[in-house]
């Protein structure tokens, strides 16, 4: 009964999507209040629906109602209760009602709380938001109905896929959806601006927090999607350029391109038409990850069997938002005037700069990932695009980004004083040119690791240079110094905080450079060295798990002839579906990770299990600022958000953030 | 661009578009190179073992060959740590030596994607081998090359095991 109130309210949630689709854009072309406010009541009426299916299809999970075809497919009932509620989205048919959730969340964010914005604007914005509503809800209902029945009901289900049953990757999918669906709105944004004719100071404060908000739930994202594989793949890598990463990676370099460059719109009204054309491309990158990933064309690694027709409605989708999209760009952005002019060495320059990097290295990640498919297509063979490809084309655009991001800061508007901002980062360049030279005499490594050391160290001594003119550290009294730290605006201060907390995440990646890894066979009572440690297998014992049988082995770890931990690593064998998953033992010191892994057991010539084990080591040092410095990225771009312009110019904007996480 | 010095003279929008353009042509010019350059060397083929039969190869092309690995084939070396196989697309097979640690899901019978050199006594010496998929799929490349040596027996429907978006291998 509740699978078909589920059921029944996606489909009103549609007819109210169509409604919204329609009656605000006749509303704002004829100044009709009435028609207008309808956008808003359908947006809200909307939510409310697409939130009664969610919860219908998560109580099914919940309770374990096998007579629904996907809960069958997905779920058992001996799953711990977290992996039955991420079961939810952890199926095609359940992610896309994600999708729409958030997508509706969005929408009714900007019917809610838009009463600041211009009555035509805001009608226009919730009709775009509710086309792409009416087409991913036709999606779900033609092709993928997650409230199918089953006859008979089978009397237990097939289990979610062990591997996927790990707290980080619960959460992964919903603030990567997050993230994919909050760029709709710069979408919507920048297609109500076409239609209105005119973009100004207003428009991109109101984009600027949407975009913002998107681009940390896309940040955290792929951040733990990345420390879910680092500990649980047991290769003991952190991002592999697997064309289902790089879905996700395109839309995550747009945005924050977007965001650059929306401030050079708030604050300057230049490079109106290229913001517009950048918030168009994100949300379109982001379908394109969604259709990469949900139809099944791309060759990964990964486990996906989806059916044709659903990745024909998805690119069907893609086409009419991608030529939509830039076809009134096309036809419209001509007619949008430009403000603002501004020398080439400019704090505007210097984000041209920013945007013509990131956009160059998107390319490269864009043509790495899609050129396969395109010579699939013609039949001229099949092949892959290996990681070198990434390291050779993606790595060295971001070095001269990196430079730029220590002194474009410190240039000023219009027209900037580049010979002064240098002279300011005397001392930045000074500690920089030390700790490389320490770094080339203490532990020589290959020479692009010492590149981008120096370069992570000259982003944050530069970046904390900018803070200390703002702050106007040692020109002035302490006191008055830490005063004008207090005032400092909030965007200021996330400025700050993100880029250094790029800074740390280079250093992080660079640092891979000198990680050691030793691959042996073990008997118990051996041992072996890695790092300065001595590794010995003490034993390895079968233990029985919730729903697994693990094989773990005992591994002392000495130092200097002391103990100082014992790690457990596992390899767990599920039943429900039959799959073995390999449980990483990770010793973190912050510094740097010891990390084992074991492996198979070794076999005699006649197929008896002998003593023996495969045991993986690696020591990755400072692997652990990866994450934390997506953190504070993300840290950077919330402070922003509660920066005192949204706050003042739109009131509640910055809040729509937590609410959106969906229960 | 940075290093160019500020004109004291009001910047026309036309030479201002002129600077930019000229940037934008450095990087986009510096990243075709790149691009270009890198394809030549991490491009890699897919072929299966009948491919491998009918074309000629250059010497040393790293490539990738897949299919199912074949029952009864699988042998260990230097105490588990060298192991010799057959990749099979049930009509052709190729012999494939491999040094490391096998994937978890690596057994006779099942899909396999392996990644190296054709040897000169034509034997392929893999430099990794993938099987990260879950027992019941098939990597996509195979069942093609299953459907192209026309051996391909299409399974029970699989478990519908689709990890959301963004999930890794």
């Amino acid at each position: 009964m509740i699978n078909e109130v589920g059921h029944f309210a996606l489909i009103l949630a549609f007819i109210l999507a169509c409604v919204q689709a329609v009656v605000p854009l006749i509303g704002a072309a004829r100044r009709d209040v009435a028609l207008m406010g309808a956008g808003q009541m359908a947006a809200l009426g909307q939510l409310t629906f697409v939130i009664i299916a969610f919860a219908s299809l998560m109580h099914a999970f919940v309770v374990s109602d096998f007579s629904v075809t996907n809960v069958a497919e997905n779920s058992h009932s001996a799953k711990p209760l977290l992996y039955k509620i991420s079961g939810v989205w952890g199926n095609h048919e359940g992610s896309m009602v994600l999708w729409v959730l958030i997508l509706a969340l969005f929408g009714g964010a900007v019917a809610g709380l838009g009463s600041n914005l211009p009555p035509t604007l805001r009608a226009r914005v919730l009709a775009v938001q509710g086309m792409i509503g009416v087409g991913f809800l036709a999606f779900i209902l033609g092709t993928s109905n997650p409230f199918l029945r089953l006859y008979p009901a089978p009397s237990d289900g097939s289990g979610l896929n062990p591997i996927l049953q790990d707290p980080g990757l619960a959460f992964h999918p919903p603030f990567l959806y997050l993230g994919y669906v909050g760029f709709s709105i710069a979408y919507s944004f920048a297609i109500a601006a076409l239609i209105e004719g005119h973009v100004n100071a207003a428009w991109a404060r109101w984009v600027r927090p949407w975009t913002l908000a998107a681009w940390c739930a896309l940040t955290l994202g792929i951040s733990l999607g990345s420390w879910w594989a680092y500990y649980e793949l047991g290769w003991g890598g952190f991002w592999f350029w697997d064309p289902v990463e790089n879905a996700s990676f395109m839309p995550w370099l747009a945005g924050t391109a977007l965001l650059h460059s929306a401030i050079v719109v708030e604050k300057r009204g230049a490079l109106k038409r290229w913001t517009i054309l950048l918030a168009i491309l994100t949300f379109v990158l982001s379908l394109l990850g969604t259709f990469l990933v949900r139809s099944g064309v791309l060759t990964s690694v990964h486990a996906f069997a989806n059916d044709p027709e659903r990745g024909l409605f998805i690119l069907g989708l893609l086409v009419i938002a991608t030529v939509g999209g830039l076809g009134l760009y096309a036809y419209r952005a001509p007619s949008l005037r430009t403000g603002g002019l501004f020398a080439p060495i400019s704090r505007e320059g210097g984000l041209v700069l920013n945007n013509l990097l990131l956009g160059t290295a998107f390319a490269t990640v864009f043509i790495g990932t899609l050129y396969p498919l395109f010579l699939d297509a013609i039949g001229a063979g099949k092949v892959s695009v290996g990681v070198p490809y990434f390291t050779l084309t993606f790595v060295p655009l971001m070095l001269p980004l990196l430079i730029v991001m220590g002194v474009g800061p410190l240039l000023s508007w219009k027209r900037g004083d580049l010979a002064g901002a240098l002279s300011r980062l005397r001392a930045a360049a000074i500690i920089t040119g030390l700790a490389s030279l320490t770094i080339i005499l203490l532990n020589d490594g290959p020479a692009y690791a010492i590149i981008g050391i120096t370069l992570a160290i000259w982003l944050i001594t530069g970046t904390l240079t900018e803070l200390a003119e703002r702050i106007r550290l040692f020109r002035t009294s302490l006191g008055s110094s830490l005063t004008r730290l207090r005032h400092l605006p909030r965007s200021a201060m996330a400025m700050t905080i993100a880029h250094g907390a790029l800074g740390i995440v280079v250093l992080g990646i660079t640092a891979q450079a000198w990680k050691s890894e030793r691959i042996l066979i073990m008997t118990p009572g051996q041992s072996t060295e890695i790092a300065g440690y001595t590794i010995t297998l003490e034993k390895v014992v079968r233990v029985p798990g919730a729903n697994y049988t693990a094989e773990r082995a005992t591994l002392l770890v000495a130092r200097g002839g002391k103990s100082i931990a014992i790690l457990y690593p596992e390899k767990r064998r599920f039943t429900n579906p039959p799959q073995v998953t390999t449980e990483a033992a990770i010793r973190t010191t912050f510094l740097a990770d010891l990390y084992a892994v074991i492996g198979e057991q070794q076999t005699d010539a006649d197929g008896k299990e002998k003593l023996s084990w495969t045991v993986r080591l690696y020591h990755n040092p400072l692997v652990p600022w990866i994450w934390i410095g997506t953190v504070f990225m993300v840290l950077g771009g919330l402070i922003s958000l509660t920066d005192r312009r949204h706050r003042v110019g739109a009131p509640r904007a910055a809040r729509t953030q937590p609410q959106t996480s969906p229960a | 661009m940075t290093m160019a010095k500020p004109p004291h003279r009001v910047l026309t929008a036309k030479r201002r578009r002129l600077y930019f353009l000229l940037v934008a042509a450095i990087t986009l010019g510096g990243a075709t190179v790149l691009i270009l350059s890198a394809f030549e060397d991490s491009l890699v083929f897919f072929l299966t073992p009948t491919d491998l039969k009918t074309k000629s190869l250059q010497g040393n092309q790293v490539i990738r060959v897949g299919g199912l690995v074949e029952k009864g084939s699988v042998r260990k070396r230097d105490n588990g740590m060298e192991v010799r196989f057959a990749i099979t697309d049930l009509n052709n097979r190729v012999k494939v030596t491999y040094r490391g640690i096998l994937p978890d899901l690596f057994r006779e019978g099942q899909g396999v994607v392996a990644q190296g050199q054709i040897g000169i006594d034509g034997v392929f010496a893999a430099s990794e081998v993938l099987a990260k998929h879950d027992e019941n799929y098939m990597p996509k490349e195979v069942a093609d090359a299953l459907k192209k040596s026309g051996q391909w027996k299409p399974r029970a429907k699989n478990k519908g095991v689709t990890p959301a978006m963004g999930a890794k291998p």
